[in-house]
């Protein structure tokens, strides 16, 4: 009689924990997507910085032209004269989700246009890494360490600069993937079923499909794997998780035009095929181990290991000279910059050139995970309590993201995640523990019901799945008998329970505050519009667009516009020019010619320019209103970055002694080159002294002329200046050669250098 | 582009001409008809030319006429946007009033040179020996032509204006006054005929007596006029109906400076320097005039929100002081969108036969803009029927259907079209259509029966065991 009714109880607890853990994550979602909207509040719905925009323009262009058309786009409104391919060097996931996002909302009529789709993908998604969170996080440690970790990923800061409402980037789309992939890594793993397995090779299709950050996935996986088989936790359920991921993955991912061949011949993927073979080797022995009597088990071995070794040797002897014999290993740049932090600073300035590849400083850390920093140490100590294939996986990969992302801080978003899931787990066992101790010791409550709750507690928290859980639960009950008379053992002092219980709710207030400032103000600025408060209230710098949408509607549609790479991507999408670099920096020389033509005089700049057919060239000058990313602050990496392929651009011409100036100490070549000029073209008749608010000091040469441009356009604030390339002047027998002699009896060297080291001449 | 334009001049000159050669020989008019006195005032102060035009008719014919044919020249008939012409009531002055009376295009069998006709009718036949006096304004577009073409930012921009300095008419014209008003007293030029006379901001021609039909005396006025050539290539305005309390107005807008181009460099520098100086022809500011009881305004364009705008709203009218995202100089362009939402019940009603209509506004928001094209879109709630739409002036009409929000059958849209849209033309016009209110509920009801479906599914789901072994 009391069995059944204890039954009944516990099935109505059942499903009102159910219920309760649905509106929580439901909740959980509205937090994620709804904390991301501050850049759509307190600015406009637009896309954001640099990459959306192609993201954009390429979602555009798939909405319109449709998905055979997009894979063979040919875009030749960039990289001029090269042109771009564009089908097969993205990464398609995420463009193909806001386009079928978009596509989905018009068939049933609702028309919302293809921007306000892209804006709010980043934010849907958030949502749905929580969710992903969640059911990752309930497989490593049941559901409260879900909820928690969910809860904390919802506004993890560091997830937030990359997906606010109008971060319409990869990574927006590449975490959700990323988490569900584990997820059912994890799951197939607990569970040994090829059902989840093969869904798991489809997630990591999608992961592939978005992010080149897949090959984290394809590394760590292996790795896990190996550790499993090394600690001699090897089993069929590790076998079923990890062997169709590699065929069915690499398979899939191969089908990604982006990807291709390299899903087999880049050393990235070197490890889950070694890992393959090394998994094949353990079954068999375990099979064969099985079959066998030990004697003849022993002997075999010795047999196998004697000419395994040498089959062994000869294949790793011919893959290491095949790897060595290209010139990189095997490896991209980005990935050996991960490897040997010092690689890219060294090797390849144009990855070093951008901050988002710098190594972050401590106080980033504090921004970007904040407490979350301080309860991961526990959560590590939390899983291997006990240690399960399932938590060792977090374990790796909280070990191995916390050092990617001391390489590079765009690698802090791998980070946060794991971070998040073992905070959750931190932060639910501490309550676990603490909760237990203040129910024990509570007066009036009698030890026969504590053990109640905390047998219910422990069935909803550890339900495997839903179709065997009746058996389970019996199970647990007997298992929880036990382990309630072990636990008892454990309790803390109420005061102390507490007092513990209370601090740590104001942890995560702090966090909570802490989230929502970083939200709110530190990362919904879309920074291609600026603001900024003064005593006369709101003042909107919106000097780019203002520019870019000059250039839309005064320009010829087939004019070539130079810039530096920055503004290329936001220069095609918003000004629909052409241009000559973008942000996709494939091309290192292309990149070097325009840093050359910019760190040079502005005749052989015009030069360059010329060659390349470009009309217009625009520089972004922040020395007005002291907007600090400007040109002339990106300048030095254009030398270095031109220097790097035209060596006559050498980057001690343009320091005085060592230091980068443009007061009037700087060097005569600094004072010279075409940055400086066009940026500071008449800059002194603002103020009278050509003060610059960002170098905080006045410049040093002051009135000069262009003579091989033409300032054509201006912002309201100067951020933004476009120039035009003057038309050749008409040649003149006579006159042309005395001037012709002359020019080049003063500057022969520099003239005739550039003449040869320009590569479209 | 120059020697192009002056071949154009020599062109309409040598046509001009011609006309005035051949008009005087042959006189085709209604011969009983005769003008005692015509008055014609030209305003030149903005892009639009204004033409009021005042004539005492007289009938000295045997019959009596129903018609008073106005003539133009072609090169002018096709900037005509809108004539209009009233009769004046009442001899003294205190109790003159105006009754409009309707003009039309009229194509006359045989019209010296290609001059074209608009008939005015009368309301009550003009008797034998009687005379009426009538009101004419007519508005021309386009009409002022940049000289030179081009401009730099420091200079200021001429103009030229061609027109007769007789008034061309199919009848005689006993006495008669020209006078042209300029922005300014910067008048680089004008054509001196006889009885030519220049005092301030006016310039005048006449009187003249006893002109025979067809008279024609081309005169050129070229002066300084830098008031914003704000033109419209293309407006679309699309007005939604929700029965659910709104309006929703989406405009736009193809704007361009049509004044002389801009030429060579721009400096900023220079424009926020020296404002009086540098940029006079170019504008950065237009002023849209709303209705009263705007509500959620916005103004954007194709990248974004543009953040320089004001709204002030009063209980009489509502305006939108609006920034383009740069200054536009002669041929610079920009696109832009603004859209707002109006309560309902000030513009939509029941008429008597228990249909209902939508009475709104015609014509461009914007202050003393032309419009090369405008299309109004009235977007009509789903399931509404057998709409029709009243304008005061002829327009283009056709029916398109639109989805919006969940729409199944789609709605029915009144597309309206016109072209050169100046101004005068903001006055109210009427789209009726019959409207059930059941099917406002279609909407959330599909929504409602989507949600239940669901939900059944998914219970009939949890409920259901799919597995083939226990």
């Amino acid at each position: 009689m009391e069995a059944t009714e204890n039954g009944k109880g516990s099935t109505l607890r059942y499903a009102f924990g159910n219920v309760l853990s649905f509106f929580i994550l439901l909740l959980i979602g509205i937090l994620a997507f709804s904390i991301r909207l501050f850049s759509v509040i307190k600015y406009e719905s637009v896309i954001h910085e640099f990459d959306p925009y192609f993201n954009y323009r390429v979602t555009q262009y798939l909405t319109k032209n449709g998905i055979y058309d997009f894979w063979n786009w040919f875009d030749d409104r960039t990289w001029y004269p090269l042109g771009r391919v564009i089908g097969g060097t993205v990464y398609p996931g995420l463009t193909l989700t806001a386009g079928t996002l978009w596509w989905i909302l018009n068939s049933l009529n609702i028309p919302l246009s293809v921007e306000t789709v892209c804006v709010f993908t980043a934010p849907i998604f958030s949502a749905n890494a929580a969710w992903a969170t969640y059911l990752l996080t309930k497989e490593v440690k049941g559901t409260g360490a879900g909820l928690m970790a969910a809860a904390l990923l919802a506004m993890v800061p560091s997830y937030i600069s990359r997906s606010v409402a109008g971060s319409y980037d990869n990574e927006a789309v590449a975490i959700f993937a990323l988490i569900s992939t584990f997820y059912l890594y994890i799951k197939t793993l607990n569970t040994g079923s090829l059902f989840y397995a093969t869904l798991n090779a489809i997630a990591y299709f999608y992961m592939v499909c978005s992010w080149g950050g897949y090959t984290f996935i394809i590394n760590l996986i292996p790795m896990h794997v190996l550790l499993c088989i090394v600690t001699g936790r090897y089993s069929s359920r590790l076998y079923i998780a990890y062997a169709p991921l590699v065929v069915l993955g690499t398979l899939l991912a191969s089908l990604v035009p982006v990807v291709g061949f390299n899903a087999v011949m880049t050393s990235e993927h070197f490890a889950s095929f070694l890992v393959f073979i090394i998994i094949h080797v353990v079954a068999l022995v375990y099979y064969i181990k099985g079959i066998l009597s030990p004697k003849m088990f022993k002997l075999a071995v010795t047999l196998v290991v004697s000419v395994g070794l040498v089959v062994c040797c000869a294949v790793i002897a011919v893959l290491i000279a095949l790897v060595a014999s290209s010139p990189t290993k095997g490896w991209s740049g980005r990935s050996l910059s991960l490897l040997d932090p010092t690689y890219a600073s060294k090797y390849i300035p144009i990855i070093a050139s951008v901050s988002e590849h710098q190594p972050p400083t401590w106080p980033s850390y504090f921004m970007d995970i904040n407490v979350l920093a301080f309860l991961v140490p526990a959560g590590i100590i939390a899983c291997f309590l006990p240690l399960s294939d399932a938590s060792s996986f977090v374990v790796l990969y909280i070990v191995t993201s916390v050092y990617f992302s001391g390489v590079m801080v765009r690698l802090m978003l791998v980070l946060a995640p794991a971070a998040c899931i073992m905070s959750g787990i931190a932060l639910s066992e501490a309550f676990d523990v603490f909760t237990r101790s203040i129910k024990f010791q509570l007066p009036g409550v009698s030890g026969n019901d504590a053990v109640k709750t905390d047998k219910n507690e422990d069935s909803v928290k550890e339900r495997p799945s839903k179709k065997n859980k009746k058996k389970e639960k019996e199970n647990v009950e007997k298992a929880s008998i036990k382990s309630q008379i072990e636990k008892r053992l454990l309790v803390l002092p109420l005061e102390a329970s507490v007092i513990a219980i209370l601090l740590l709710v104001l942890l995560g207030a702090f966090y909570v505050v802490h989230c929502v400032w970083a939200a709110a103000e530190a990362y919904s600025a879309p920074s291609i519009v600026l603001t900024s408060y003064s005593h006369d209230g709101l003042h909107v710098f919106d000097d780019f667009r203002e520019a870019y949408a000059w250039l839309r509607h005064n320009t010829e549609v087939d004019d070539k516009v130079a810039s530096w790479w920055d503004y290329g991507y936001q220069t095609t999408a918003m000004a629909n020019r052409t241009v000559i670099v973008d942000n996709n920096t494939w091309n290192n020389t292309h990149i070097a010619t325009v840093g050359t033509a910019m760190s040079s005089p502005e005749k052989a700049a015009w030069e360059i320019f010329n060659s390349l057919d470009v009309k217009y060239v625009l520089v972004v000058f922040g020395g007005l209103v002291g907007y600090s990313s400007d040109d002339i602050n990106k300048f030095l990496w254009m030398v270095r970055i031109g220097g790097g392929v035209f060596p006559h651009i050498k980057e001690p011409d343009y320091l005085r002694d060592g230091q980068y100036r443009i007061d009037s100490q700087a060097t005569p070549t600094m004072l010279n080159c075409l940055m400086y000029k066009l940026s500071y073209y008449r800059f002194v008749e603002t103020d009278g002294k050509g003060f610059d608010r960002v170098r905080q000091t006045e410049i040093g040469k002051k009135y000069f002329k262009l003579t091989h441009f033409e300032e054509v356009f201006t912002t309201h604030h100067w951020m933004v200046r476009i120039y035009k390339l003057k038309p050749p002047k008409n040649r003149i027998r006579g006159k042309a050669k005395k001037s012709k002699s002359k020019a080049s009896s003063t500057t022969t060297s520099r003239r005739s250098g550039t003449r040869k080291k320009n590569p479209w001449h | 582009m120059e020697g192009l334009l002056r071949l154009r001049l020599a062109l309409v000159f040598s046509v001009v001409a011609h006309l005035s050669l051949l008009v005087r020989s042959s006189s085709l008019s209604s011969p009983e008809l005769q003008i005692v006195n015509a008055e014609r005032r030209i305003d030149l102060t903005s892009h639009i030319v204004r033409v009021y035009l005042t004539l005492k008719v007289e009938n000295a014919g045997t019959s009596p006429a129903s018609e008073i044919l106005l003539a133009f020249p072609p090169t002018q008939v096709d900037r005509i946007a809108l004539v209009k012409a009233a009769a004046t009531v009442g001899k003294k002055k205190k109790k003159k009033s105006h009754l409009p009376l309707d003009v039309n295009p009229i194509a006359l069998p045989v019209a010296p040179n290609g001059t074209k006709h608009f008939a005015i009718s009368l309301s009550n036949p003009l008797g034998v020996g009687e005379s009426e006096t009538l009101e004419v304004f007519y508005v021309l577009t386009h009409s002022l032509e940049p000289f030179p073409v081009e401009i730099s930012q420091s200079e200021s921009q001429l103009v030229h204006y061609h027109d007769s300095a007789i008034i061309l008419s199919p009848y005689l014209i006993k006495q008669q006054i020209t006078v042209i008003k300029t922005p300014s007293t910067k008048v680089e030029s004008f054509t001196k005929v006889e009885l030519t006379d220049r005092a301030g901001t006016e310039i005048k021609y006449g009187p003249y007596d006893e002109r025979p039909p067809y008279s024609f005396s081309p005169v050129i006025v070229h002066f300084e006029n830098n008031n914003p050539f704000a033109v419209v290539e293309e407006l679309v305005r699309e007005v939604e109906i929700s029965h659910w309390g709104s309006l929703q107005i989406t405009e736009h807008y193809k704007l361009v400076n049509a004044g002389a181009r801009h030429k060579g460099i721009f400096s900023r520098v220079e424009y926020q320097s020296r404002q009086s100086l540098s940029g006079v022809s170019s504008f950065k500011h237009l002023l849209a005039r709303l209705p009263p009881r705007v509500h959620s305004a916005y103004y954007r364009d194709d990248i974004g929100n543009i953040s320089s705008s004001h709204l002030r709203t009063d209980s009489r009218k509502s305006e939108m002081e609006i920034e383009p995202r740069y200054p536009l100089f002669g041929g610079w362009k920009a696109t832009f969108v603004i859209g707002y939402g109006l309560p309902l019940q000030d513009f939509l009603f029941e008429s008597p036969d228990g249909r209902r209509y939508l009475n709104f506004s015609f014509g461009c928001p914007l202050a003393e803009t032309v419009v090369d094209k405008l299309t109004i879109k009235v977007v009509l709630p789903e399931g509404s029927q057998n709409p029709s739409a009243v304008v005061p002036f002829p327009v283009e009409q056709h029916l398109e259907t639109s989805y919006s929000y969940l729409d199944v059958i789609g709605r029915t849209v009144v597309v309206l079209e016109k072209e050169n849209v100046v101004p005068e033309h903001n006055s109210p016009f009427q789209v009726y259509y019959n409207f059930n209110p059941i099917f406002m509920l279609a909407e959330p009801l599909m929504l409602a029966s989507a949600f239940f479906l669901f939900f059944v599914a998914y219970v009939a789901y949890l409920h259901i065991d799919l597995s083939i072994r226990k």
